[in-house]
């Protein structure tokens, strides 16, 4: 609990000269629900791909669980955007959900009973299962993604990463994905990246902004001063649905 | 037609036919789910650079035109990893580049009498026995690899971004399936020609794509469509004296159009009925 899980120092990350990212200094610890949140174009998307191993750094180290993300990709689960979800494509809700399972540093790519048994259990988690020999793209949206989050659940993973996942959901579901992710914070580190400040609610323990710079902060301290350097304009926080969060005085 | 099977030239064909359409139908799945299209367009036409590079230097067919589309291909896949906003760019570069160097090395070659029509649509009559075994080889490596790396190239075509996270080697596979592009090329230009290997790549997978829930159902279904346009393209060829590849594309142009068509009617039909 002492040990930060993840760990970036002093990360710069730079795309065509452009600085993007500098001085990035931050500490996850084990059983956090992080809020990561900005402008667009601020750096959030960069962040949470050099997390991920996804981008290397120019300058700056970036650990999780004292390795490279490369190396521990296995107990890192990943929920993109559903953007590049191709429609046509033909493939089940089974075999999707089944590639969290993979793993490096096997000869042979073969999905084992283990990992059925593991796509069966996310799958059913995520009341999905009843679709799983469905084709991906006769789903829905919102359906799309409970696969998409049963395929990261599937590799039984300590950390969960979210890629704004509100986005293109409406009130009612946004309440109960974040109602989702609290129970799945029993267990896992949560961290969602969202442009939306939604996003702030009762859930979240730990607020972080970036805007090319990076800004931790714990989520019960934050100030209208906090969100308005984090967006660099007058920000007005609005909480809906039950729970909302009860700001401090301002 | 049977009576044509007594020929070896005929027996060859289509022999040929089915081991080419057969791996259309596997690697053409690959290309059209991955949308590299255009990237197997540009690697067939400057291919036409290594059958002049292969006569040009007295090499035989297979080697100059292997050669030469194996390093094409791996420049163009280079750089499209590399410049994605001026990769499209770059394949038409290099299929006009190409296409036009295999035309002149045959202009220089004098007194070298090359049929070029043969190349661009195909002599799937002229297939010697020889060639069959190099094309069978070919199938089955292709096949094989395809086989092995299956899970891996299914991750890296659904969401290469999230393979690459889970640890399969994107990049490495991404110019393995390049290269295979590459072989499947410089056999199927003997059934179809270079001017037609895009449609026996794409014609069947877009058909295919339609009816079928799984990645592995995609290829079986194609290379047996493509077998099927291959077959009765070619007694169609016979029968009506017509060039075989184009008689190939029509015949899989005319199963298009005609799934389509069916789709098209019974969506209609479905939107009548539901309201």
């Amino acid at each position: 609990m002492d040990t930060p899980i993840i760990e970036l120092k002093n990360v710069v990350f730079s795309y065509n000269h452009h600085a993007i990212l500098k001085d990035v200094n931050m500490k996850v610890y084990a059983n956090d629900f992080i809020a990561v949140i900005g402008p667009n174009g601020g750096g959030k998307t960069t962040l949470l791909k050099i997390m991920l191993g996804l981008l290397p750094v120019g300058h700056g180290s970036v650990r999780i669980y004292g390795q490279k993300p490369q190396n521990v990709s296995h107990r890192i689960g990943y929920v993109p955007q559903n953007v590049h979800a191709n429609k046509n494509f033909p493939i089940s809700v089974m075999d999707v959900v089944l590639m969290g399972c993979l793993r490096s540093g096997r000869i042979w790519t073969h999905p084992t009973k283990m990992d059925r048994n593991s796509a069966q259990e996310a799958l059913e988690k995520m009341e999905m299962l009843k679709y799983h020999k469905r084709r991906i793209g006769e789903l829905s949206g919102g359906q799309r993604q409970r696969v998409f989050i049963a395929r990261a659940l599937a590799g039984k993973p300590e950390i969960l990463f979210f890629d704004e996942p509100t986005a293109s959901v409406d009130t009612h579901g946004q309440t109960e994905l974040y109602s989702l992710l609290k129970d799945l914070n029993k267990n896992v580190t949560i961290l969602v990246v969202s442009h939306d400040l939604m996003v702030v609610s009762s859930y979240v323990k730990t607020v972080i902004c970036v805007n090319q710079c990076v800004h931790q902060h714990d989520a019960a301290e934050m100030t209208q001063e906090m969100l308005d350097m984090a967006y660099q304009c007058p920000v007005e926080l609005i909480a809906h649905g039950l729970p909302h969060r009860v700001l401090g005085d301002h | 037609m049977l009576e044509a099977f007594q020929f070896e030239f005929m027996r060859n064909a289509v022999l040929a036919g089915i081991m080419a359409s057969a791996i259309c139908g596997v690697i053409g799945t690959l290309v059209v789910v991955n949308r590299i299209v255009f990237l197997a367009g540009g690697i067939a036409h400057a291919a036409y650079g290594g059958i002049g590079l292969a006569f040009f230097l007295g090499l035989p067919y297979f080697v100059g035109i292997f050669g030469f589309s194996i390093l094409a291909s791996m420049i163009m896949a280079a750089i499209t990893l590399k410049e994605k906003n001026r990769a499209d760019t770059f394949i038409g570069v290099v299929w006009a580049v190409g296409m036009a160097l295999g035309v002149i090395l045959l202009d220089i070659k004098e007194g070298y009498n090359v049929d070029l029509m043969s190349y661009l649509f195909g002599s799937i009559l002229t297939v010697p026995s020889s060639e069959l075994y190099v094309m069978g080889c070919l199938s089955l490596f292709i096949v094989i690899i395809v086989g092995f790396y299956y899970h891996d190239f299914l991750a890296m075509s659904y969401d290469q971004e999230f393979a690459q996270l889970r640890g399969v080697s994107v990049k490495p596979l991404y110019f393995l399936l390049i290269g295979m592009i590459a072989l499947s090329v410089v056999m199927v230009i003997k059934v179809v020609g270079l001017i037609l290997i895009i449609a026996l790549l794409t014609i069947p997978p877009f058909i295919a794509e339609r009816y079928t829930n799984s990645l592995l159902q995609m290829m079986l279904f194609s290379a047996l469509l493509s077998i099927i346009f291959s077959l009765v393209g070619l007694w169609l060829s016979y029968h009506l004296n017509l060039t075989s590849g184009a008689t190939i594309i029509m015949t899989a142009a005319a199963v298009f159009f005609l799934s389509f068509l069916i789709d098209h009617i019974r969506s209609r039909f479905k939107r009548h009925t539901g309201e």
